[in-house]
């Protein structure tokens, strides 16, 4: 009995699976650079469709990197706390605190001081989310909750004795940052200065162009290489570190057993109490790291700054699977989306929704394949009702409201239709006490 | 009876001495006299018209800490309640203001509406939940945002008042869908309010509302099954309660309630949707039920206290405080709350299992070692 039912040999296995493509055995980093030109390649064919080049410039793509930053530091803080098995909602607060501190610190020692005070900050929101669930058990949901509550009123506490009457601060604003963060752009490929030579820019020049496919890439070629600020490449450098802090060191491998079953953590001598407080505090500091990027970027803390970016670094943590690369992708998402309605005009905005339209289509023929007829029915829905506003947006114009909830529209359709691929970890949500056998 | 009478109270005892004695600390800390300020606080609070407001702020905080709390008792969690009630509010003004009704039809048609939106949209999460095993935190987090984006999209767009160009905000409400000030029956009990001050009606909605969820969770089967599924769902399901068809009753209930709450709002304060609606009554509600230990009692007397610590606050500047203490002191309490009834709950526990202990030992002691057999 037991004979039949074990599982056969690996490469029998791979024979016999129907579904097991080259792509699973190729290296790692074939797949996502597929999904990219893919990707680049649908919004290519967009923009000719809907007759709207700017969607995919350089410039899109490098106020995209940009407004990525801080949901990739959210989505970061979340990822550390939720790896140790402690669900973060107060990701927002912790942002809050985070760009109130980098407001202060940035106004007296100017942008790099703000970067440290903005990650401790956030680090203290974490302190406090860890000390009340991890010390004393409260409900996760309810603590992260209560820190959000807190987070706006602590800070508009503390503007009212430290910002207002000084200099040009106020109750809703700091005094502006002495200094702004130094910007950097690759010199040979994207124009930027080599020891005070004007090196020449060939991406901008292929962006120009714009050809099918290759001035899309060389566009979002040119939003990794132009006009950086320094704070943006730590959020993007943050990515890789995370992952490597996480998943190819002890201390990762430590905080990551947490989540999944503290008991055996436990009995294999890991601290579980003292790591979950570390998991969190870093989670704090990351999401604080967050706050200060907004602050740093507009030079002053502003009250409701932070606009919910904790909620999209939440989103776009789901959306990722918990996983590094998975955030980065969700999180470039959500800010391409966001940057396509800061830009002029309205064709770009309008782009999108017919391209919501495209990618529905596909997935409700990829569903049908599959005989998930609900779900492709799903699809159609929504991409008819995509649609629908595209064709009504030529008459009307478009609303930049509609636009707004893409991130959360997004992450609720992966929930729903994706759910049974995500993993979080395991014992995310629950209390731990020493002595659980959970 | 008596101990757990000590029990109950002595969780919210301890958060509101560490919740004043933190804003206390931060009042030293900016170099104030604590006690100067909660005089000027007590007194800010000290008069008809103070209470009035704090009466009329203390109604939809109640309702809404009410929907909140209904889902929480079955263990799931509403944060979306924020969502449903603009949604509700935004459809029920630009339906109100699109009718011409009788004045209690109206009032009773705006209504029916915001409810029925409202919990609509909160049938999203509950199918998606039961449906689909999305969390409800996470789907209910995601609609709020997109709640926010298609209210402001209808009132920039379809449901604008294209008499007031520059401000997005739907039609006024005809006078027939206002709810009536207080101040009238009061008089005919002999209370008379200053001429300025409003007793708003909604009030009365908030009390029947009260009165309706207690005897909805308390005294109905429906009820009992609601807390059976939120205290050991194990235990719901073998007693034969559809865990699905319960999760979908209560969140659309909890979210009927949510639309209920912003009627007091929309139809004893604004009469329309616009900016000045206000935003956060969602989380005030989620603060209040957590205070309130998802007790209609215990809520109302959170919703007063919440109330009145807005007012109070607003007693402040004048002495030279920031009125921002009393957002601490709010935020301050929740927090000690929550951990205090957490403490409070495991230090029972561990009293009853040692009582139980120590009778178990006392019986043992007492009875012969022959007899125990028999």
């Amino acid at each position: 009995m037991t004979a039949t039912t074990s599982p056969p040999s690996n490469a029998l296995n791979n024979a016999f699976d129907r579904t097991r493509t080259a792509l699973d055995d190729s290296p790692p980093y074939v797949r996502p650079l597929l999904y990219a030109f893919g990707g680049l390649a649908v919004l290519s064919i967009v923009r000719i469709i809907a007759g709207a080049p700017e969607m995919t410039a350089g410039t899109t793509f490098i106020a995209a990197i940009a407004a990525m930053s801080p949901i990739v530091f959210a989505a970061l803080g979340g990822l550390f706390s939720e790896r140790v098995g402690v669900v973060n909602i107060g990701l927002e607060g912790m942002m809050i605190l985070g760009t109130w501190f980098a407001g202060w610190a940035g106004w007296h020692w100017g942008p790099w001081a703000a970067v440290v005070a903005g990650a401790f900050g956030g680090a203290l929101g974490g302190l406090l989310l860890a000390f009340v669930t991890v010390t004393f058990g409260v409900d996760q949901i309810v603590a992260g909750i209560a820190i959000n509550l807190i987070a706006p009123g602590v800070t508009r506490f503390l503007s009212s004795e430290l910002f207002v009457g000084r200099a040009d601060g106020s109750i809703t604003s700091s005094p502006a940052m002495s200094g702004t963060v130094q910007r950097f752009t690759f010199p040979f490929i994207a124009g930027g200065s080599f020891f005070g030579w004007h090196t020449p820019d060939p991406l901008g020049w292929l962006d120009k162009r714009r050809w099918f496919l290759v001035s899309d890439i060389a566009a979002l070629g040119r939003g990794f290489t132009t006009s950086l600020a320094f704070t943006t490449i730590l959020a993007l450098v943050m990515l890789p570190v995370s992952g490597y802090v996480l998943w190819r060191t002890r201390f990762g491998l430590r905080l990551r057993s947490i989540g999944e079953k503290p008991s055996a953590a436990d009995s294999l001598g890991v601290a579980v109490y003292r790591m979950k407080y570390i998991g969190v505090t870093i989670g704090g500091a990351l999401a604080g790291l967050g706050g200060a990027w907004l602050a740093i970027d507009v030079r002053a803390y502003n009250q409701d700054q932070t606009a919910g970016r904790g909620f999209q670094g939440l989103a776009a943590l789901i959306f990722g699977n918990w996983r590094p690369a998975g955030i980065g992708a969700g999180a470039g998402v959500f800010a391409f989306a966001q940057s396509l309605t800061q830009r002029a005009g309205t064709a770009p905005v309008r782009a999108l929704f017919l391209l919501a339209m495209l990618i529905a289509v596909v997935l409700a023929v990829f569903l049908f394949a599959r005989h998930r007829l609900p779900q492709a029915f799903g699809a159609i829905v929504i991409g008819g009702l995509a649609y629908l506003y595209y064709l009504s947006s030529k008459k009307h114009g478009v609303n930049n409201q509609i636009v707004f909830i893409t991130p959360y529209v997004v992450t609720l359709l992966v929930l729903t239709f994706a759910s049974q691929h995500l993993r979080p970890p395991a014992a995310e949500g629950r209390p731990w006490r020493k002595g659980d056998i959970t | 009876m008596r101990r757990r009478l000590v029990y109950a109270l002595a969780a919210p005892v301890l958060a509101g001495v560490a919740a004043l004695t933190i804003s206390a600390i931060a009042l030293l800390a900016i170099g104030e006299n604590p006690l100067d300020a909660f005089r000027a606080m007590w007194e800010s609070v000290n008069s008809a018209d103070s209470v009035t407001t704090i009466i009329n702020t203390a109604a939809p905080y109640y309702v809404m800490g009410l929907a909140v709390a209904l889902s929480f008792k079955m263990g799931l969690f509403n944060i979306g309640a924020d969502g449903q009630f603009r949604l509700g509010a935004v459809v029920a003004a630009a339906a109100g203001a699109a009718v011409t009704l009788p004045a209690p039809i109206h009032v009773l048609y705006v209504i029916l509406v915001a409810m029925a939106v409202a919990g609509a949209y909160a049938a999203i999460p509950g199918a998606l939940k039961v449906t689909r095993g999305v969390n409800e935190v996470v789907a209910t987090i995601m609609l709020n945002f997109i709640a926010t984006g298609i209210t402001a999209y209808l009132i920039a767009t379809h449901f604008r008042d294209p008499k007031i160009p520059e401000q997005a905000q739907t039609k006024p409400l005809p006078k027939s869908a206002w709810l009536p000030a207080l101040n009238r029956p009061l008089r005919w009990f002999g209370y008379h309010l200053p001429s300025q001050t409003v007793m708003q009606g909604f009030l009365i909605v908030a009390i029947l509302t009260g009165v309706g969820f207690f005897l909805l969770v308390y005294k109905t089967r429906f009820g009992f099954d609601l807390r059976t599924s939120g205290a050991n769902p194990r235990a719901a399901l073998s007693s034969g309660v559809n865990p699905n068809a319960m999760i979908m009753k209560t969140i659309i209930l909890s979210g009927a309630l949510a639309g209920l709450a912003g009627m007091g709002p929309l139809l004893s304060d604004l009469h329309l949707y616009g900016d000045i609606f206000p935003t956060a009554l969602g989380f005030t509600g989620i603060a209040v039920a957590l205070l309130g230990r998802n007790h209609p009692g215990g809520i109302a007397l959170a919703a007063v206290v919440w109330a009145g610590i807005e007012q109070a606050a607003r007693g402040l500047p004048a002495v030279g405080v920031p009125q921002e203490i009393g957002k601490i002191l709010q935020g301050t309490l929740l927090l000690a709350a929550v951990v205090a009834f957490e403490v409070v709950r495991r230090y029972g526990q561990a009293a009853q299992v040692r009582d139980a202990a120590a009778k178990a030992e006392a019986l043992h002691r007492n009875v012969p070692l022959g007899m125990a057999a028999t």
